[in-house]
């Protein structure tokens, strides 16, 4: 398994290969409450990191989501469609969004589980 | 709120024992959800659930001529329930906005109020600030906490001693002991279902909370109650109405008797009520994937008309939904409206209210 960083917008992500996985972290969707559905880009979409590629909409509010990474989108999470409250229950898992192509190294202020976990302490809703 | 620290009730420790996220409610923390809101919820409207409700405010008005007192202070006519029953009221200001929404509880021996926990301190102010020198209000929220059981299941998962739940009706109330504690027992909600809100002393909450959780009725945060109640229909003061807001305009004129007498807001809200209020309060089914969202601009043919007050996704029905409050008479039911979301703008469409009918028994609006 590969290490995962993460953005202080509480987006995960896991390089294996070139290829980026990303998500939202267990603090993102424990601070949502129960996700409602996802609008996440076409893929071949071009991203910058930083980007908005998308948003997450909960019972509580809409978040945008930021690439960590800057690449093209390979893969997005079909099955959140119907059962987006993966991202609820599996968020490192079966609850992650979108797989990108990196295009060069990962960015620059990512964060490792100690830097994220600092961040998060004292942070709630 | 002011940075205070914020405040805990008996059952706190429950919550965390049970794994809750608590958030910071009118200054108290409170459970927002156990689980998810979506089986929360889901007990509630199939099985039971149960919520700590004990951050709102628990007035006794004591006195001989305390229900001639609260006659003049709410817009509901209190003659017409008698011992054992509740009534839902409002009280306004003498220009006819609303100061708070509560519940009197009219018991064997007392009168009782209960009040919003963002109002605790405005509503006691205003109260005893107009109260006759024989007329008490004594605060017993920290001696009584409030649990609510709701859905079709509560009936049977609540036992009282000495009471036939079967015998209490819709906004009746008995007394009776509960987990070997006299307590007071309410036919009342806030979630459009069947259930009790229970008055325990404090000192036995914990174990009537054990007890009804030991049955099967499942501990429901504040989120899936808000749905719960948007679903059914029924305001949440500070969103759907505030002090700028009266009763015609929020849709609540069923609690507003003007023919019984003197009472604060009357004279206005007469002038209101003749006149016709400029703004009405309307139900939003979202389209598509449309939420509605407190605060959103709601326009109708590129003309804004007012704004969402309430709203969140409805798990149960399935779509977004929410109350907006809009120029009266520019909406009719099945008007469709433009609704301000995040990205742009979202379809709703005008429906009348309650988005869905649970279990509860209702009387016909301004029977009780």
């Amino acid at each position: 398994m590969a290490d995962r960083y993460y953005t202080e917008t509480h987006e995960w992500v896991a390089v294996e290969d070139g290829v980026a996985t990303i998500g939202i972290t267990d603090f993102a969707q424990a601070q949502l409450g129960d996700v409602v559905f996802l609008e996440l880009p076409r893929v071949g979409k071009l991203l910058e990191a930083g980007d908005s590629f998308g948003v997450v909409e909960s019972v509580k509010a809409a978040s945008d989501l930021y690439s960590p990474v800057a690449g093209t989108v390979l893969e997005i999470n079909e099955d959140l469609n119907t059962s987006p409250e993966r991202v609820n229950t599996d968020p490192y898992g079966q609850g992650w969004l979108i797989r990108v192509q990196l295009n060069g190294d990962l960015g620059q202020g990512l964060l490792d589980e100690a830097g994220y976990e600092s961040l998060t302490q004292g942070q709630s809703h | 709120m002011s940075a205070a620290a914020t405040r805990r009730t008996p059952l706190h420790a429950r919550h965390l024992a049970a794994g809750a996220r608590m958030v910071d409610f009118a200054g108290w923390e409170m459970p927002q959800q156990y689980s998810s809101v979506k089986e929360e919820q889901e007990a509630v409207r199939t099985s039971a659930g149960i919520f700590d409700v004990s951050h709102m405010g628990r007035y006794e008005v004591r006195g001989d001529s305390a229900g001639e007192f609260l006659q003049g202070m709410v817009t509901n006519d209190l003659s017409r329930i008698g011992p054992n029953r509740a009534q839902y009221n409002l009280l306004c200001r003498p220009d006819g906005g609303v100061v708070d929404d509560l519940v009197v509880y009219r018991s064997e021996s007392a009168w009782l109020v209960v009040v919003n926990a963002a109002n605790r301190e405005k509503d006691m102010d205003w109260l005893r600030g107009r109260a006759p020198r024989d007329v008490e209000i004594v605060d017993r929220s920290d001696e009584l906490s409030l649990i609510a059981l709701q859905g079709p299941e509560a009936e049977r998962m609540l036992s009282v001693d000495g009471v036939d739940l079967s015998g209490v009706r819709y906004f009746g109330m008995a007394s009776g002991v509960l987990a070997g504690a006299e307590s007071l027992v309410s036919r009342t909600g806030y979630t459009g279902e069947d259930g009790f809100e229970l008055f325990v002393p404090s000192t036995h909450a914990a174990g009537v909370w054990d007890a009804l959780v030991a049955r099967g009725a499942r501990p429901c945060g504040l989120a899936a109650r808000d749905v719960c109640r948007l679903e059914a229909g029924l305001r949440l003061y500070g969103n759907d109405m505030d002090e700028q807001t009266n009763p015609y305009e929020a849709g609540l004129g069923w609690t507003v008797k003007l023919a019984k007498g003197d009472f604060v807001g009357r004279e206005a809200l007469q002038r209101i009520k003749d006149e016709g209020p400029r703004r009405e309060l309307v139900g939003l089914g979202g389209a598509d994937r449309t939420i509605p969202r407190h605060g959103a601009v709601v326009s109708l043919a590129g003309r804004e008309i007012g704004g969402v007050t309430s709203g969140t996704y409805s798990f149960w029905l399935r779509r977004g939904i929410g109350m907006a409050s809009v120029t009266a008479g520019t909406a009719p039911a099945g008007s469709r409206l433009a609704i301000g979301i995040r990205n742009g703008e979202g379809v709703a469409e005008v429906v009348s209210l309650p988005f869905y009918r649970g279990s509860a028994r209702r009387a016909t609006p301004g029977q009780s």
